[in-house]
């Protein structure tokens, strides 16, 4: 009796797993980044962690040395020095070095990443509980853009597909190469306006406008989380760019405001108030 | 026990049952009171750190709603940190520092009971906000505006709980001020106590500092919320942003809260088992105040994506990483004290070794996200997750444990089992890593924190690490056995169970330490 | 415990106890602190006329301005009629918002100012804005809201295009000023 209802259990549990193991790699790094800055920030990354790895090593090398030969069952007497001087100057100066090495390269990369001057285009993304709105102030384009996940997936009656939680009704659309600008603010609470691969990262402000840009080198679709809990819905309010060619996305701008020439410009959008 | 000796303040007569709790000034009594209560608490938050793991084991929902895991996240983390962490500390200080200054008790016995009992009342504040209309508090333990202003009476609860909490850490730190700078035994200068005592006061003066800040910003939260102000409110002119700037001017130092009497645990732990001295005394204490002084200077670098000035971001993130310096230099110092020392790794050197290794790890970490533009990649996703439960549970965590197996032959004059000792140890570093370590590489890939949910991508770390948290959760069940076990029937100890220790608790006192203990000051050398 | 002390400690206990309260004003203290820094560096003036010192025009140079809008509430709508203008430095730009009432129901309100990039307030010099006082917006009605400023010939070159944003929020209840301009 109890035997099958284990086994069946481990089945489900097998069953489960194997859609999971087969879609997702073990990745153990950023995901791959689509602009410049996303590209600087894993090199710095990559460089901290390389001095991380060498000091870690330099002196765990030393502790264990100490733990294998330093102890009392191989017969090591302990000797009593308690201070010296020179070495412990030496070992407070050294790292002011190391940390003013890796200061320079952050502040270069940091100087790059905030400036916000002479963007193409500018986009503003409104956080709302829980969807994000779009404006493009240029073009007078806007809508919003919810999780398009079907519940059933959430709740597991129906299988999950590949962009599970990471899909919207309707993307963020912008042209490949251009130093995309986005201000961001909320209506409610805070939000985060969130994309690895473009290494944005911008929390939205209820009341104020905060800005930061991309410029994305490749074409292809880009997918980000609301980084900044915002109450119930924070993990279901996904942001999808789409990033399309010139010409894509002129057509795709024709195409919107086509479809908003029959209303009033700027006439408020109803907005559903509660999403789920 | 010389009952003879005239004093204001002891009992001789020890009221039996319960009322001997209720009723006690016994620093013996109260620090073993802070010590189960934050066990208790421990258990209590580990319960919701296992119910937020049992849903991220994998994708969808399938055991909470999102709202219910939003509180999970929230009291997990205000229950550890004031209800577990940093009562266990007190209990620690409770107990060990009028027996290591050669005091006869705490400078205040009577408000030092008025601290501890504080400390249920707010726990049941805590609990009981789960079962109000509204539900729980979910807002994060940072109780960001505006999100708080949203929440249910739940919310209320947690702000009045951390007002007795913050009360009851407020006594108990001016009750450690005062017994360290007033009742210190003829000779003990500043400059020979026991390096616990320093970090302890040190942390106590950080806290006499930061917990009315914090005391502050959550009032205004409370009048946001119910009496029409607007201190984080934009619409009548203030800033969510500024809730961010007062929350961390008190959270950053709280970090050090924690993580500086953990420091001195450690500083008291290595040289024992070392058989030697502690290396570099006198730069260990001026490392621990400078750390404490720059703990003051770094708060906006929890806040890198919120949208502050360039100059601002450059600020913080040169002054976060001078904090590596100053860091660094007690690593380096333990590290030194066990060179050339003739080791023996019982129990608890084993924990300050696991601290010594997973602390500079979760330091490592630290580094990485001071650097600003690389923290933006980073704020708010699993790693920084994983970076603080390094530095917190790797570190502070690890370090009490070291301190209850160091210290429970002189508080109950019996062993625990040496050998169950270090399974449990050998359970919880492994367990530990399998639970946060791929929490590292999930931050990377971008997941962010507290979602009940998550995308395929990052399926087979939750569940790796769910497996490890589940693991490290049972081996502190075990640890509650081995601490029954050495109650119930463990070896008598002697007075000075480690050959290195010699602080003043070792060398004069017998095991378990007398109940009044030096009604007469030591001499000290 | 000898009686000399348990003097020395009740003093000790007095100063931390003060310490303590005086650390609980200063986290109210930062609250005035922290919107003196933010005027200082300019970052969220939000109800004060500035004053203008250098009213030199600077032709050599262009910037845009974008005008972008917020509305809180379903009350209303606030909309600037010009998305943008490209204005010389120093030079004296008056745009209009509409903020239309389309509701049934008179609404009073106050919009905050905010800039991207957030030290561009430093150079944007109001002088005259809607956004000194509350509006009040009658059901149904429209209103035309002026904003008068000058950007500052001292703004750095690199800079070329700035947002200035107004969130128009509901005021509850009030019909007064609560805020002197």
């Amino acid at each position: 009796m109890k035997v099958p209802y284990i086994s069946k259990i481990l089945a489900t549990c097998l069953l489960l797993a194997v859609p999971c193991l087969s879609m997702a790699a073990w990745n153990i790094n950023f995901q791959p980044g689509n602009t410049l800055l996303a590209d600087d920030i894993q090199q710095l990354h990559l460089i901290v962690m390389i001095v991380c790895v060498v000091i870690f090593v330099g002196v765990f090398g030393f502790m264990f040395y100490a733990i294998f030969k330093h102890r009392k069952s191989v017969g090591h007497k302990a000797s009593n020095f308690h201070e010296n001087t020179t070495v412990e100057i030496i070992w407070t100066v050294i790292p002011f070095f190391i940390l003013a090495g890796l200061a320079w390269p952050a502040t270069e990369t940091l100087l790059a990443m905030r400036d916000t001057s002479s963007p193409d285009m500018t986009i503003k993304a409104t956080g709302y509980q829980w969807m994000w709105g779009y404006e493009y102030l240029d073009e007078g384009i806007q809508f919003y853009s919810a999780l398009s996940t079907p519940q059933g997936q959430i709740d597991g009656t129906e299988p999950k597909t590949e962009n599970y939680l990471l899909e919207v009704d309707n993307p963020v659309v912008v042209p490949v190469g251009k130093r995309i600008r986005v201000l961001t603010t909320a209506s409610d609470v805070l939000h985060a306006w969130y994309v690895p691969a473009l290494a944005v990262k911008q929390d939205a402000v209820p009341g104020f406008i905060r800005d930061t840009w991309f410029k994305a080198e490749e074409t292809g679709v880009f997918r980000g989380q609301c980084a900044e809990l915002c109450g119930k819905q924070h993990g279901f309010m996904p942001i999808v760019v789409h990033v399309v060619s010139q010409e894509d996305y002129d057509a795709w701008v024709a195409e919107q405001k086509q479809k908003i020439s029959g209303k009033e410009l700027g006439a408020p959008i109803k907005l559903v108030a509660d999403s789920q | 026990m010389e009952a003879a000796h005239a004093h204001d303040d002891g009992h001789d007569h020890v009221p039996s049952g319960l009322m001997r709790y209720v009723t006690t000034t016994n620093h013996k009594d109260i620090g073993s009171m802070y010590l189960w209560f934050s066990f208790a608490m421990f258990l209590v938050g580990g319960v919701m750190a296992l119910t937020i793991r049992a849903e991220l084991f994998q994708p969808g929902l399938q055991l909470v709603r999102p709202e219910f895991f939003n509180t999970m996240t929230t009291l997990h983390g205000l229950i550890m940190v004031f209800g577990a962490i940093m009562p266990a500390f007190v209990g620690f200080a409770n107990w060990q520092i009028p027996m290591m200054i050669g005091a006869p008790d705490m400078a205040f016995p009577r408000m030092n009971n008025w601290s501890f009992w504080l400390l249920p009342p707010a726990a049941s504040l805590l609990v009981l906000s789960l079962f109000v209309p509204g539900g729980g508090p979910g807002a994060g333990w940072t109780l960001y505006a505006p999100l708080t202003v949203q929440q249910g009476m739940g919310m209320d609860l947690t702000i009045f709980a951390i007002h007795i909490l913050g009360m009851s850490s407020i006594m108990g730190s001016i009750n450690i001020v005062t017994t360290i700078l007033n009742m210190r035994a003829p000779g003990m200068t500043l400059m020979k106590m026991p390096l616990f005592v320093w970090t302890w006061l040190i942390t106590a003066y950080l806290l006499i500092a930061v917990m009315p800040v914090l005391a502050g910003a959550v009032t205004m939260t409370l009048t946001d919320r119910h009496f029409g102000t607007n201190f984080f409110n934009a619409a009548g002119g203030g800033d969510p942003v500024m809730f961010q700037h007062i929350f961390w001017f008190f959270g950053h130092p709280e970090v050090y809260i924690i993580a500086i009497p953990a420091f001195g645990v450690v500083s008291q732990i290595l040289p024992a088992f070392s058989r030697k001295p502690l290396f570099g005394y006198a730069s260990m204490v001026y490392a621990t105040a400078s750390i404490a002084i720059l703990s003051f200077l770094v708060w906006a670098h929890h806040m890198y994506t919120v949208g502050m000035p360039v100059e601002a971001q450059l600020y913080y993130m040169f002054a976060t990483m001078l904090i590596a310096v100053p860091t660094g230099v007690k690593v380096f110092n333990w590290v030194a004290t066990m060179w050339k020392g003739s080791m023996t790794f019982e129990t608890p050197m084993l924990f300050a070794i696991g601290f010594l290794f997973l602390f500079t790890l979760g330091g490592f970490t630290g580094l990485v996200l001071a650097v600003v533009p690389v923290d933006v990649q980073l704020h708010d996703t699993y790693y920084v997750v994983a970076h603080f439960h390094y530095v917190m549970v790797a570190g502070a965590l690890y370090a009490a444990f070291g301190g209850v197996y160091f210290w429970l032959p002189k508080w109950i004059g019996k062993m625990y089992d040496e050998r169950l000792g270090k399974i449990h140890f050998w359970l919880s570093i492994i367990f530990f890593n399998i639970a946060f370590f791929p929490q590292h590489f999930l931050g990377l890939a971008g997941m962010p924190r507290r979602i009940p949910d998550y995308s395929l991508q990052f399926a087979d770390f939750n569940m790796v690490s769910t497996i490890g948290a589940f693991g490290f959760g049972m081996a502190q069940i075990f640890f509650l056995y081995i601490l029954l076990k050495a109650i119930r029937s463990g070896e008598p100890a002697p007075a000075k169970p480690w050959d290195g220790a010699d602080t003043l608790e070792w060398t004069h006192l017998p095991s378990p330490a007398p109940y009044h203990s030096f009604e007469d000051p030591p001499q000290i050398r | 415990m000898s009686q000399d002390v348990k003097v020395t400690n009740r003093i000790m206990l007095r100063k931390l106890a003060v310490m303590s309260v005086l650390m609980f004003g200063f986290g109210y203290l930062l609250v005035p602190l922290y919107e003196k820094i933010c005027d200082v560096t300019g970052i969220n003036q939000i109800v004060k006329a500035d004053e203008i010192g250098n009213t030199q025009v600077d032709d050599s140079r262009t910037i845009i301005v974008e005008f972008d809008s917020n509305s809180r509430g379903e009350h209303w709508y606030l909309k600037a009629i010009d998305s943008k203008k490209t204005v010389h430095p120093g030079e004296l730009v008056e745009v209009i918002y509409e903020l239309h009432n389309p509701s049934e129901k008179s609404v009073v309100g106050q919009a905050i100012p905010s800039y991207g990039p957030a030290y561009a307030s430093q150079y944007i010099k109001k002088i005259d804005c809607f956004c000194f006082k509350q509006q009040e917006i009658l059901a149904g009605q429209t209103q035309r809201l002026p904003v008068m400023f000058v950007i500052d010939s001292s703004v750095p070159d690199d800079v070329h295009t700035i947002t200035l944003s107004f969130t128009m929020f509901e005021v509850e209840g009030a019909i007064v000023d609560e805020k002197e301009s």
